[in-house]
């Protein structure tokens, strides 16, 4: 067992980009369901929320190519969406949130815990002294973008939601 | 799961199989620290609450400590679940125990929403096998080596 907080080893940080990548899966798989059940029946009421879930399905998306550019440099696999989707699907497909709060409290988890996996990420790189098959600097650069990103996308869910107070 | 975490969490399973207070020894051996590093972190786990030493029987939890430590042990059920069932990991434990330092228990509560867990987690995890009693996995190498 190791206690501490840095990443040690190429194979360590492959798994972590990987949790990373399933995590957006999940986020984009969340924020697409929740589009489809708008789109049964309530999508012409609120724009505001449909462009919210638009918009963190496709940063999502993005931040996976991301992260499998990283990934491809440490020779790990990546894990199909559609395999997630299917397990969200699964998971989630029968418990919907039931209205618009239950989906923007859903969304700001989604950033919030994405925010805070890259924050620990990051963190626990920059503990670390090993050298990494891929450079530091791009990794590094790379994660505290998508972090950057994530706290973007908590402050205006945040916003949303106080406006709606 | 900070460090804090993964003391309490030792300390929990360690208190369950001996029915009584932590060994220092045992809870060194067991995170893999010097024994000067778990008499350091039990006193911070003193000080804040989570848990009392008693001189030359070991450390044992308070009702607060038993808390955390049991959400810390379904952070973890949750890890070794994911990385078994979802990534297809093999080496699912010895990954797990690498993992659970920069997994944090909100990131564990998201990769939770795709995985089947048991209502009784963590109870249902064996300090034996390190790993959830319960937990199916598709491949049969790792089980039958173990």
């Amino acid at each position: 067992m190791s206690v501490g907080h840095s990443v040690t080893s190429d194979h360590q940080l492959a798994r972590l980009l990987q949790i990373g990548i399933v995590l957006e899966e999940v986020v984009e798989a969340r924020a697409h369901h929740h589009y489809q059940s708008l789109a049964e029946e309530d999508r012409d009421l609120d724009d505001e929320i449909e462009s919210l879930l638009e918009h963190a399905a496709e940063e999502s998306a993005e931040h996976r190519n991301a992260l499998e550019e990283l990934i491809a440099g440490l020779e790990a696999d990546s894990v199909p969406f559609e395999e997630i989707e299917t397990l969200v699907e699964a998971q989630y497909g029968q418990t919907k949130p039931e209205d618009f709060d239950g989906i923007l409290y859903d969304q700001l988890c989604n950033e919030e815990t994405a925010y805070k996996f890259y924050d620990d990420l990051i963190k626990a790189i920059e503990d670390s002294d090993v050298e990494f098959s891929v450079d530091r600097a791009t990794l590094l650069s790379v994660l505290r973008d998508l972090r950057a990103a994530e706290r973007d996308g908590v402050e205006r869910v945040t916003t949303i939601m106080e406006e709606r107070a | 799961m900070n460090t804090a975490d993964q003391y309490l969490k030792a300390i929990y399973l360690i208190q369950q199989a001996e029915d009584g207070p932590a060994a220092t020894g045992k809870l060194a051996d067991r995170l893999d620290v010097s024994p000067a590093s778990a008499n350091e972190m039990i006193g911070k786990l003193e000080s804040r609450g989570l848990a009392e030493h008693e001189k030359y029987k070991g450390v044992k939890l308070t009702d607060e400590g038993i808390v955390r430590a049991r959400d810390a042990l379904q952070t973890y059920c949750i890890i070794e679940r994911f990385l078994a069932n979802v990534l297809a990991v093999e080496e699912f434990r010895s990954e797990a125990r690498e993992l659970e330092a920069v997994i944090d228990g909100t990131v564990a509560e998201r990769l939770d929403t795709i995985i089947e867990r048991r209502p009784e987690c963590p109870d249902c995890f064996d300090p034996e096998d390190d790993a959830c009693a319960c937990l199916e996995v598709t491949f049969e190498e790792e089980t039958i080596a173990d």
